[in-house]
């Protein structure tokens, strides 16, 4: 895939912002990445807006201009945000449109998600008996994983000390004070093995990406990053999945894999081209699991990585460079094209205190959430 | 007053031996729990109903330590919380199964372990009817 560019990103900082509207920010962040590609809203031929909260994001129209494009609006859980940047490029392969936004926003309550479990295929009961909570699902998850593959607790206090580092070196992040490993390993329990601050938060924000025609980028930019891989799966029959009351014996791996896999073969590259990446980190088990699940890495190396300093900003894996949804929090919907920010600021060299060093050309991105569902980009200077 | 199970069709009980109730697709043999109508593999809409085996080894498990939201209802407070084990059990080769372990101690689990179903207390209700749930206990001896 050669023929999509990302010509402008914008960001609404992560974090809790009072009385402000989702939509607000939505339109913050669509106003940023018009400014930074240098177009017009009225330019727009299209856009597609992802959010879990807000049911029509196409509203953020009355913020930023009613031109009357077709706005689509789209769910589906934490990939949401890939779901609107995956569909926004294949309207542009397709030809039907030249240039269009992808946008996605959130305000979320405090707190750990929830909901009517009805609504993501588990029993009615699955909530009233206390079994339907997405972090006791990546407890579970990396707790057999610690088993099976030998990484220790200390090494997911790691992860979310990096997280927290990177966070201090991102006006945009929502945590900005660096955490000692003993305070994250100190902190209340929440769901063995994962402490507090072992998990990310729901929290509010956006992020928007411009996009068009990759033969007409240079009209906009001089630095155009092309969107080289677009991929989405969901799980197989054996795979072990969050809000899911069985699992089969016969295990198969994780939509995550397949995504991967997918991403990699369509953009023509391998996990040793990557540059910069951003993982899901849910929690720091699930960063260290979705290590190997992209390829990055084999099952277990993650304990000698991280204790090698690898995953810093400047090792050779450089992971979650702008302290990943550890520092940022999750606003479901704008969680995933924040990705695709931080990779566009640091393919272009514009990542200031957290520039990974070296010009990368490389940006991978992975989004994973329920009911099973993991979304892959990789970008390209 | 009589106890009564949070929901029919999830546990045989009243019974010495409870068993959690699942289905089986009898074209691809795919087992689910709990029942549902039609096969998560192959689609088929013929499933039968099956009873899950009582023992089986603990794959993997976490601890719940903060007061789900709503819709959880445990009649218990923030105040009055107390942290529960989950595990994920195998249950032979039929099938691995989610529920509550009767232990909330992660020095107390392993993964691997010998466990059986047992129906328990869950909350009692304001007219003091006692609703019980099912969870997986340690294998005494084990």
């Amino acid at each position: 895939m050669d023929d999509v560019a990302i010509i402008g990103v914008g960001l609404h900082p992560f974090g809790r912002f009072g009385p402000k509207s989702a939509l607000e920010m939505g339109a913050d962040a669509i106003r940023a990445a018009c400014t930074d590609a240098g177009v017009q809203w009225s330019d727009v031929q299209f856009a597609f807006g992802g959010s879990c909260e807000v049911d029509n994001p196409d509203a953020v129209v009355g913020l930023v201009g009613i031109t009357g494009i077709p706005f689509m609006d789209v769910y589906n859980g934490c990939a949401t945000a890939a779901t609107a940047l995956q569909l926004a490029a294949q309207t542009i392969q397709s030809g039907t449109y030249d240039i269009g936004v992808a946008v996605g926003m959130d305000k979320h309550l405090p707190g750990a998600f929830t909901a009517d479990p009805i609504h993501y295929g588990a029993p009615w009961w699955y909530g009233e008996q206390g079994l339907f909570l997405t972090t006791k699902f990546f407890g579970m998850k990396i707790n057999r994983y610690m088993h099976d593959h030998g990484i220790s607790h200390e090494t997911l206090a790691k992860v979310a000390a990096k997280a927290y580092r990177n966070g201090v070196n991102n006006p945009n992040a929502f945590r900005r004070k660096p955490v000692s490993e003993e305070e994250i390993l100190g902190s209340r329990m929440l769901n063995y093995p994962l402490t507090q601050y072992m998990f990310c938060a729901p929290d509010e924000g956006a992020a928007a990406v411009v996009l068009c025609r990759a033969d007409i980028a240079h009209r906009y930019t001089s630095t155009p990053i092309y969107l080289r891989a677009a991929q989405l799966r969901t799980r197989k029959y054996g795979a072990f999945e969050v809000h899911r009351s069985w699992t089969a014996v016969d295990a198969d791996p994780a939509p995550t894999v397949f995504a991967s896999q997918a991403a990699y073969d369509q953009a023509g590259i391998g996990p040793e081209d990557v540059d910069v990446i951003q993982l899901q980190d849910t929690d720091a088990g699930a960063e260290v699991i979705h290590m190997a699940e992209n390829g990055l890495c084999a099952d277990g190396e993650q304990e000698k990585l991280l204790a090698d300093g690898a995953t810093e900003i400047d090792g050779p894996l450089p992971v979650n460079t702008d302290g990943g949804l550890i520092a940022n929090g999750e606003p479901i919907g704008a969680s995933g094209l924040r990705q695709v920010h931080e990779l566009v600021r640091q393919l272009r060299g514009e990542a200031g205190d957290r520039q990974v060093p070296g010009n990368p050309r490389v940006g991978y991105a992975q989004l994973y959430g329920a009911p099973g569902t993991a979304g892959v980009n990789i970008v390209t200077r | 007053m009589t106890p009564i199970a949070f929901a029919e069709d999830v546990f045989t009980w009243p019974a010495d031996e409870p068993q959690l109730i699942g289905s089986r697709c009898p074209s691809c043999a795919a087992i689910t729990f709990p029942e549902q109508g039609s096969c998560p593999r192959c689609g088929k809409v013929e499933m039968e109903r099956h009873l899950l085996p009582r023992r089986g080894t603990l794959w993997t498990f976490t601890t719940q330590d903060f007061l789900p939201k709503e819709p959880y209802a445990s009649g218990e407070t923030m105040e009055t919380f107390k942290p529960y084990g989950v595990g994920i059990v195998q249950l032979g080769d039929d099938v691995r199964v989610e529920g509550r372990l009767t232990v909330a101690d992660p020095a107390e689990l392993r993964i691997g372990m010998a466990l059986e179903l047992v129906i328990v207390p869950f909350r009692t209700d304001d007219d003091g009817t006692e609703v019980m749930t099912y969870a997986f206990r340690p294998t005494q001896g084990d």
